[in-house]
């Protein structure tokens, strides 16, 4: 009974999607007040029959309903209840369901938040969005419902992959879907912009919080996914450059470039075209990562199961509307108009450099990833790209963008003098170099890219420091009454550096050991000693493990002790799982997992030593917690004090 | 100007490949065997572990060398489609891959045995040098002892009517 | 001071029991010296599994990656050069099987379209600076305000 209300409701949904596209904006267009005001209800009906259709999925789970195909796709009546709810987004369809219930959501949180906005801006807003939403829909109910029945009814249900049977799969997809459908917004308001001809610095102050907001989701998004990986695969990677991973990597690359470019606009009036192009680009990026990781085109490992003709959907989606909205924009982009001019040496080039720096590679992973299929479309032979690839060609473009970051915060808008600015940085950089050749001797070898890289990093540090003093004198009174939206922007940027020290130590300096040992023998990496303790059997919910004890010291100290444990699980028998342990550190982690089990109770385990891995978490948390001040700045908050109707000009923000 | 006519290039190309690539495969790999002799290999028989089976025995006549193994379930949807080939004429050598020899024996009583010879390839070496990377895989080889063709997954009646069948006819006129 | 990288497992291995079972996943590989060891490792990372979804030989789990495991450990140590061994597997696998796509005309497009890319990006910049800068001399272009009133906003 509840699969069919579901079903239902998602079909009303469709209808309500339809008309929250068709009504505000014709309504926009005609400038009847009745119908864009129309779009706020069709936003919460929509999110009410959606949330209706989650609600009956999510149930269906919970009471093991295994007569839904999904859900005796995915789980399992011994799989405990948070994981049974959890496995909603497990699968395809599923997942679909959350993207479509978060799509929903941020039409309402638009809804609500806009009421300073422009009546005709917000109902082509949540047009744009609910024009989406009825290609997300029409997607699920033609292709990909999650309610389909299955006969006759299995008496227990596949049990959902045990390298999803973790917390990071509570966390991971919803705030990797929040980061994309965040930026749908960011998208429909930028259609919104084209459609009204008006795309000023008010436009990108509305749009800015956004924006800013997807771009922080999707970084906790990609960092959670990481982590996750991390501690969970057992091989201690963490970024394998799969091609799912760079379809959720390409969009933050454009976001970025996105929010910095809304910086621009909102500040000086400039780079507006350059902003709606981005965030069309970054829309039709996570659109393009939907399609390859659905549609059977590339091979991952993170791809759901699904077939071509799912795949010919979400293509066509994708083309009609990203092919639509890029007409749109020749053909109103010409009209914008170019805002205010700057200089050689500004913080305009400087951020246009950074720009033009993410968009290339953007594009660099987008061919990484594409190549294989296009030389296997043209005939000409199957290849791979992987990790030694990407690695080689993304860091060099990273490595100027992180000392970009160092100087930007630090050159004049609109106009700045290179010797200024090398006058005041000078100290800062002399001193990260000095610092940056020097640590990696304490390694195992001192390397000059690892320095390269330190350099970058330090010279962030350090020039936040030198900001913060210029303009605070580190007077904790002054510090504490700087805006959050300036600490943002530092705590971002100090996460970038984080993150860029953190990668090219641990990759130049990890140390990794496949050993067999007894119960009772050690082996030793990096100084710390890892001695095996044995197994022993340890049931778990629906999984038998063997759980291992590892002691680990360096010299006299204990240092920790490690339990990995390998599961095999009741629904895949034969298909044992390991369970990594670590000891976290602030300079390095510990990490031991179990490999095979050999004769007389010896294992082969795995021992590594990861140095300033921590660092990369750290990074990616701090650039989420910039975003998040920045977001919160009471300017936008406040109700506009000028005119709703702005046309063309250069309108500086009031700040 | 410029700006559109790249940036509608360039996304009218990707739109372009994808259409294409839904109708690849990714995960089927050309072989690059194809075109040069077949691989060295020496393993025992399946049924006399005296005597042995080497790329020597594949020339002089056309031949279709295929690699199957008891455990693989897929192989047994191509096995009738083998036995009609054999009857019809054609030369089948099989491979026994990463199998254990009374399975396989079990095998072929139950389902009948279409090849003329086995090589019994245990540990997978042999497998390797052909390229082998899942069963079944049929390769297709001539009187000089080139392959000439590689069909990954079991064979069905498309292939061998349209592809199988008139290379082998193609291969025997020379 | 950290250590520098004990070099050899089988400095470890003195410690352990020794035993290489063959069908044995990494038990306890035993290198000449660590150029080779070096060699091994660089090798099953970049190598990849032709049966999964996309995982290096090293991490996969699968009987065939077990295999070529075991043959690229046995050709490194017969003393195998690094190119004869890609050579080995490239010629029964295809390029398929490199996560470094080797460089021939069909993949120049691939390595040197970051390069490509970075020049048309410095181009499009060159351009736009161009015109701000004619804008600029011709006076025309909307006048902007002065820095705002607070020094040093970002």
């Amino acid at each position: 009974m509840l699969p069919e209300i579901g079903q239902f409701a998602l079909a009303l949904a469709l209808a309500i999607a339809v008309v929250q596209a068709a009504v505000p904006l014709v309504g926009a267009a005609r400038n009847n007040v009745m119908w864009m005001r129309s779009a706020r209800y069709s936003a919460f009906a929509q999110l009410l029959m959606v949330a209706i259709a989650y609600g009956c999925l999510t149930s269906a789970f919970i009471s093991n309903d295994f007569s839904v195909q999904y859900v005796a796709g995915n789980s399992n009546s011994l799989l405990p209840l948070y994981y049974r709810i959890t496995a909603v987004w497990g699968g395809h369809e599923g997942s679909l369901l959350l993207w479509v219930l978060m799509l929903a959501g941020w039409g309402v949180a638009v809804a609500v938040f806009s009421r300073h906005l422009p009546l005709d801006m917000s109902a082509r807003v949540l047009g744009v969005l609910g024009l989406v939403s009825v290609g997300f829909l029409s997607f699920m109910i033609f292709t990909s419902n999650p309610f389909v029945r299955l006969f006759p009814v299995p008496m227990e249900g596949h049990d959902l992959n045990p390298m999803l049977q973790d917390p990071g799969m509570i966390y991971h997809p919803p705030l990797l879907y929040m980061g994309y459908v965040g930026f749908s917004v960011a998208f429909a308001f930028a259609i919104a912009a084209l459609l009204s001809g008006r795309l000023d610095a008010t436009w990108a102050r509305w749009s800015r919080p956004w924006t800013t907001l997807a771009w922080v989701s999707l970084t906790c998004g990609i960092g959670l996914g990481s982590w996750w990986a991390y501690y969970e695969l057992g091989w201690g990677g963490w970024w394998f450059w799969d091609p799912v991973e760079n379809a959720s990597f390409m969009p933050w690359l454009t976001g970025t470039a996105l929010i910095h470019s809304l910086a621009v606009t909102e500040k000086r009036g400039t780079f507006r075209s350059w902003t709606v192009l981005l965030a069309i680009i970054t829309f039709g990026l996570t659109l393009l990562g939907a399609f390859l990781v659905r549609s059977g085109v590339i091979t991952s490992v993170h791809a759901f199961a699904t077939d071509p003709e799912r795949g010919v959907f979400i293509l066509a989606f994708f083309a009609v509307t990203i092919g639509l909205s890029l007409a749109l924009y020749a053909w109103r982009a010409p009209s914008v108009g170019l805002g205010g001019g700057f200089g050689a040496w500004s913080r305009e080039t400087l951020l246009l450099v950074n720009n033009v720096l993410l968009v290339v590679a953007a594009a660099v992973v987008l061919l990484g990833t594409v190549y294989p299929l296009a030389m296997d479309a043209l005939g000409a032979g199957k290849i791979s790209v992987g990790p030694p690839y990407f690695d080689s060609v993304f860091a060099p473009l990273m490595l100027p963008l992180a000392a970009l970051v160092a100087i930007g915060p630090l050159v004049r808008w609109k106009q700045d003098l290179p010797t200024r600015t090398w006058q005041q940085m000078r100290m800062t950089a002399i001193a990260a170099l000095a610092a940056a050749a020097v640590w990696p001797l304490f390694y195992a070898h001192w390397s000059p890219y690892v320095s390269l890289a330190l350099f970058t990093g330090l010279w962030i540090v350090l020039a936040i420091g030198l900001e913060l003093r210029q303009r605070t004198g580190l007077r904790p009174a002054s510090l504490a009454r700087l805006r959050p939206s300036y600490v943002g922007m530092h705590a971002a940027h100090l996460g970038l550096a984080l993150l860029v020290m953190g990668v090219a130590m641990v990759k130049a300096y990890e140390v990794e050991r496949d050993v067999r040992l007894a119960p009772g023998e050690s082996v030793e990496i990096a100084g710390y000693n890892f001695t095996f303790d044995g197994t022993y059997p340890l049931p778990g919910p629906n999984y038998m493990a063997d759980r291992g004890t590892v002691h680990v010291t360096r010299g006299d100290d204990t240092i920790a002790t490690l339990h990995p444990e390998k599961r095999t699980y009741a629904s895949k028998r034969g298909m044992p799982m390991t369970k990594a342990s670590l000891d976290r550190g602030l300079l390095r982690d510990l990490y031991v997992s179990l490999g095979d089990p050999l004769e007389n109770g010896a294992w082969v385990i795995r021992v590594y030593y990861k140095p300033y891995i921590g660092w990369l978490w750290a990074g990616c948390i701090f650039m989420a917690l910039g975003g998040l001040l920045a977001a919160s700045d009471r300017r936008y908050r406040v109700r506009a004090t000028e005119p709703a109707a702005v046309k063309g000009k250069v309108a500086m923000g009031r700040i | 100007m410029l700006r559109f006519t790249v940036i509608g290039v360039v996304f009218a190309l990707l739109i372009g490949l994808f259409w294409v690539g839904l109708g690849l495969n990714p995960r089927e790999l050309p072989s690059p065997l194809i075109g040069k002799p077949a691989p060295e290999f020496r393993i025992p028989e399946l049924f006399d572990a005296a005597r042995e089976l080497s790329q020597d025995d594949l020339k002089d006549k056309v031949t279709l060398v295929n690699v199957w193994a008891s455990w693989c379930s897929s192989c047994r949807s191509e096995h009738r489609h083998l036995l009609t080939l054999q009857r019809n004429g054609a030369r089948i050598v099989g491979l026994n891959y990463k199998d254990e020899r009374a399975a396989a024996f079990g095998y072929l009583n139950s389902g009948g045995n279409p090849y003329e010879v086995i090589g019994f390839d245990e540990s997978g070496a042999a497998g390797i040098e052909w390229g082998v990377y899942g069963t079944p895989e049929t390769f297709l080889v001539d009187r000089q002892g080139v392959v000439r063709y590689k069909h990954v997954g079991p064979l069905n009646d498309i292939v061998i009517r349209d592809t199988l069948l008139p290379l082998i006819a193609e291969l025997e006129r020379s | 001071m950290r250590r520098i990288l004990t070099p050899l497992l089988g400095a470890v291995a003195a410690l352990l029991l020794a035993g290489t079972a063959a069908a044995q996943d990494a038990a306890l590989l035993q290198f000449d010296s660590s150029e080779q060891e070096a060699l091994y490792q660089g090798l099953v990372r970049e190598l990849r599994c032709t049966v999964c979804q996309n995982q290096t030989l090293l991490d996969s789990n699968s009987s065939l990656a077990q295999d070529l495991r075991q043959k690229v450990y046995t050709q490194v140590r017969e003393g195998a050069s690094r190119e004869s061994v890609v050579d080995f597997m490239v010629s029964r696998y295809g390029d398929f099987v490199l996560y470094r796509p080797p460089l021939k005309s069909e993949t120049a497009l691939l390595w040197f379209g970051p390069l490509l890319f970075l020049l048309t990006g410095g181009l499009v910049l060159a351009f736009v600076l161009r015109q701000q800068r004619t804008r600029a001399a011709a006076g025309t272009g909307v006048s902007t305000p002065d820095q705002p009133r607070i020094h040093g906003k970002h």
